[in-house]
């Protein structure tokens, strides 16, 4: 499979420096005459003060309110106008702003992000109305949603110091006293240049870049060194806890158990792509363990799997979830997932399941490589969570370097039976359908 | 980490689930893409875009007729056959076709729409046949065995339960028999636990056999692959089919209108959903309605409804506008959630604004802007990558538009007036609308 390495290194990927700090990534792609514009800003959720937590989105929000230049709504009109898209996001690590348009607009659309990096304008006219459109989102995504109220709480357990503990989107009563005062003090202290990452992918060439990065981001002056992301870390984990939702909402239950593990960010060499390849032989899909010896074989599971996400700055997490089938019980899910981790940290695993879990994985990421947006945002997020550009083109190689005994030691190493989280949804018989959901 | 969106476009799924999202109906050019039609010598047409650039060629493909082929008190089947297209096909059993499929390197995906049933290969380039040999067998050859009948039955139903007291589940039925009466649209997609422990082994054979045809079938081929060695592909993907399916006829439906939906639960949000009349794709007004559209809730962060209801006053995280359209059926519809306390609120604004395109029209400057996104937008909606290049291209193909669509679309978008505009606001905003609310009781309204 020698073909599976070369996309990305076809893919000519230009990685340099503005004279004022701020770093760029170009992937070139000129299969359709489009272009996708991505900001990346070293901040997110956990580098929030202690008590404004939804302060990072929710000033993510607020930079789409104008500046003296562009009023408030300029930049979407001009982006619809055009046929652009755009949209954000936040996550523990990163704040992100991205656009997709044809390439003409390219020089437009940084004049815009270069403009609200520096000049963002906020009165208490649109923060009091845009705090009242976070706290919808928050009624829409987690309040309304069983499943999203159980992750929620599930992260606050698994967590012990560590922010990652902290919802990204914030804790209801915090984010009901979020004022402008705040906001301005989280931007003026993060977005600057030398804090923010810019990701160009699609139908244009590093030098054409690297000339309207410098006309346009590289006037901003250069921010105050910030001093490293040091975060609270985890103490030592001993325990097993359970965190139980019931709710009138749920008729079947599900299962699931979450682990601390490093990360992209924190990992040993090859510890994190060892972690990957855990994921993918103990739950990744319709070929994996958990699928086959639960879903298949004992058919006493309608779902089961597992998923790790290496892309964070401290250590992150591994989780595996089952569902019962029929007349099975939550129990039987959860022993059935525990032998096979059990399986995996005494007897290891082969090498051919090896050598599949390897070519799974990364043709992942050549079929990744197919999605423009996609890609930028690969890109982004590793380099925003401590990875350099060199590190994302060599990730298929360094999976490749994957041994079965790492994949044996990684699941030794974090998935203990008494250091983890279990969660459970279950459901409740409500005395009146008015009854309240938690 | 998860991560938190500042905002929502179409990210919640729309309420009427028989429907189609009519992002692809709004095309504009297909700039510098060249499209060729390949033709094989037993008559099996495909839409080719060369692109070897990545080493992976995608394919597409439709077979018209799905959900509503259903046979009455069977609900279900055609979902179910997608799902074990790929569970066995052939003398490969299900574990030996998903070892060997995933030994290719291929990813294979089938669905089921209301309209049609859709098949998706994605694979690298270099290990193409025998992925293709593996495609032909799922789509000729199903197995259907037991095993992962049962297997795949028991998934749906288990699914089918888990839903039976979400709020949303319950909205979405109470909606579409609201909307779609009897038609089969009205049907639940996945079935229900009764008719899904009707299906046999020989009703998914049965209702196989009078879908899958080269008569009915549409494909479209992105990557790197030449039209000779496509041909040759098709031929032996494709070409041991029957000849032509053997359809249960569809008859149009007529959305009902001017009632009022009740869903009641104690939730933090309520949701709002308002039905309007649509407009068939092929109306001379379609395009109208469709900028129509864009101006009052459809052009997400610069439409009337975003700036009123979500800009000016926080009332909601998001709100839309969407023309739906499905092959015998279509609607205008609109959506949001807000707290429960200023959902008459909410609702009132809604319909204020309806009131004022219906009666006002649009300005000059508002329809320049509509046009210049949709004309510029088709590019980014459609083309970033393989699969939705791929996925466009049957679209057209299904909507029997022509390969110079593209571009007639454009000019078509462009003749479009401020005058069309109003003609059509007025022909579909002032039906007195169904309405829907999902949460506790609206204050100050007998909704």
């Amino acid at each position: 499979m020698a073909a599976d390495e070369s996309p990305l290194r076809e893919a000519e990927v230009a990685n340099f420096m503005l004279g004022n700090g701020m770093e760029v990534v170009v992937i070139p792609d000129h299969r359709a005459p489009i272009v996708t514009q991505m900001i990346w800003y070293k901040v997110g959720n956990a580098d929030e003060p202690p008590g404004k937590s939804g302060i990072a989105h929710f000033l993510e929000h607020l930079m789409f309110k104008g500046t003296k230049k562009h009023p408030s709504g300029e930049f979407s009109a001009k982006i619809a106008e055009i046929g652009g898209e755009e949209n954000a996001f936040t996550g523990s690590d990163y704040t992100a702003y991205h656009q997709t348009v044809t390439p003409e607009s390219l020089r437009t659309m940084m004049e815009f992000e270069a403009d609200r990096m520096r000049h963002l304008v906020l009165t208490d006219a649109v923060i009091v109305p845009e705090r009242d459109v976070i706290l919808e989102e928050r009624r829409w995504r987690v309040e309304n949603d069983p499943e999203q109220l159980l992750e929620e709480e599930m992260q606050a357990t698994l967590y012990q110091n560590h922010p990652y503990r902290i919802p990204t989107i914030g804790w209801m009563h915090e984010m009901e006293q979020l004022n402008r005062e705040d906001a301005l003090k989280f931007y003026d202290r993060y977005y600057a240049p030398n804090n923010a990452i810019l990701v160009v992918a699609g139908d244009v060439d590093a030098g054409r870049v690297r000339q309207l990065a410098d006309e346009t981001f590289g006037t901003l002056p250069r921010g105050p060194d910030l001093p490293a992301r040091v975060r609270p870390q985890e103490p030592e984990q001993n325990t097993k806890r359970i965190v139980a939702l019931t709710d009138p909402r749920v008729t079947v239950p599900s299962f699931q158990k979450s682990w601390v593990t490093t990360s992209y960010g924190t990992a040993e060499q090859g510890e994190a792509e060892a972690l990957d390849i855990l994921s993918e032989i103990l739950g990744g899909g319709t070929r994996s363990r958990i699928y086959q010896e639960l879903v298949v074989k004992q058919a006493i599971a309608s779902s089961g799997g597992a998923y790790f996400n290496g892309r964070s700055l401290d250590p992150s997490s591994f989780t595996v979830f089952g569902s019962p089938r029929g007349e099975a019980k939550i129990e039987e899910v959860e022993d059935a997932i525990d032998a096979e981790i059990r399986k995996i940290i005494e007897f290891g695993i082969t090498d051919v399941e090896l050598e599949k879990a390897k070519n799974r994985f990364v043709r992942s990421i050549i079929f990744a490589r197919d999605s423009q947006s996609g890609m930028a945002g690969i890109y982004g997020a590793a380099l925003a969570t401590g990875d350099t550009a060199h590190d994302v083109e060599a990730w298929p190689l360094r999976i490749r370097a994957v041994k079965a005994a790492e994949v044996q030691a990684a699941a030794r190493k974090y998935l203990s039976p008494d250091r983890s989280v279990a969660g459970y949804l279950l459901p409740r018989e409500s005395a009146t359908s008015g009854d309240k959901s938690r | 980490m998860i991560s938190f969106s500042r905002l929502r476009i179409g990210a919640k799924p729309s309420l009427v689930v028989a429907c189609i999202l009519l992002g692809l109906a709004a095309c504009p050019a297909l700039a510098g893409m060249a499209i060729e039609e390949v033709e094989t010598s037993s008559g099996i047409k495909a839409w080719l875009v060369q692109d070897y650039s990545l080493p992976i060629v995608t394919t597409r493909f439709a077979f018209r007729g799905g959900r509503t082929q259903d046979p009455s008190g069977k609900e279900g089947i055609v979902n179910l056959i997608t799902e074990l297209l790929d569970e066995g096909a052939g003398n490969l059993d299900s574990d030996a076709f998903q070892e060997r499929l995933d030994d290719a390197g291929a990813e294979m995906l089938f669905e089921a729409g209301p309209d049609a049933v859709y098949g998706n290969m994605r694979v690298l380039a270099e290990r193409k046949d025998e992925a293709f040999q593996l495609l032909r067998l799922a789509i000729e050859q199903p197995r259907f065995d037991q095993q992962p009948v049962d297997r795949l039955r028991a998934q749906i139903v288990s699914s089918i339960l888990a839903r039976a007291k979400d709020p949303e589940t319950a909205a979405q039925f109470a909606w579409m028999r609201a909307i779609y009466g009897d038609h089969p649209y009205s049907r639940r997609e996945e079935g229900t636990v009764q008719t899904l422990a009707a299906v046999t082994t020989s009703d998914l054979k049965a209702v196989h056999e009078r879908i899958f045809a080269r008569g009915n079938l549409t494909i479209a081929v992105v990557g790197a692959i030449d039209p000779g060695t496509l041909k040759r592909d098709l031929d032996r993907i494709f070409g041991g089919l029957p000849a032509g399916p053997s359809l249960t006829p569809v008859v149009d439906a007529v959305p009902k209108l001017g009632r009022a939906i009740r869903v009641a639960y104690d939730l933090p949000q309520a949701q709002l959903s308002l039905a309007y009349p649509g407009i068939p794709r092929k109306d001379p007004q379609f395009f109208a309605a469709n900028l129509m559209n864009q101006i009052l809730g459809g052009g997400a962060f610069t439409s009337r409804l975003w700036n009123e209801v979500r800009e000016k006053r926080g009332l909601a995280y998001g709100i839309y506008s969407t023309l739906e359209n499905i092959d015998h059926a279509s609607a205008l519809v609109i959506g949001t959630g807000t707290r429960p306390d200023r959902a008459a609120e909410t609702l009132s604004l809604i319909q204020a604004e309806v009131r004022r395109m219906s009666e006002e029209g649009v300005s000059e400057d508002e329809l320049t802007a509509a046009k210049k996104k949709l004309i510029g937008g088709y590019a980014i909606e459609n083309l970033n990558s393989s699969s939705a290049v791929a996925q466009t291209l049957v679209q057209i193909q299904l909507e029997d538009r022509g390969i110079e669509y593209v571009e007639r679309r454009k000019q078509l978008i462009q003749a479009v007036t401020v005058e069309d505009v109003r003609a059509v606001a007025k022909r579909l905003l002032s039906a007195d609308p169904t309405v829907m609310t999902v949460g506790p009781s609206l204050k100050g309204t007998n909704r």
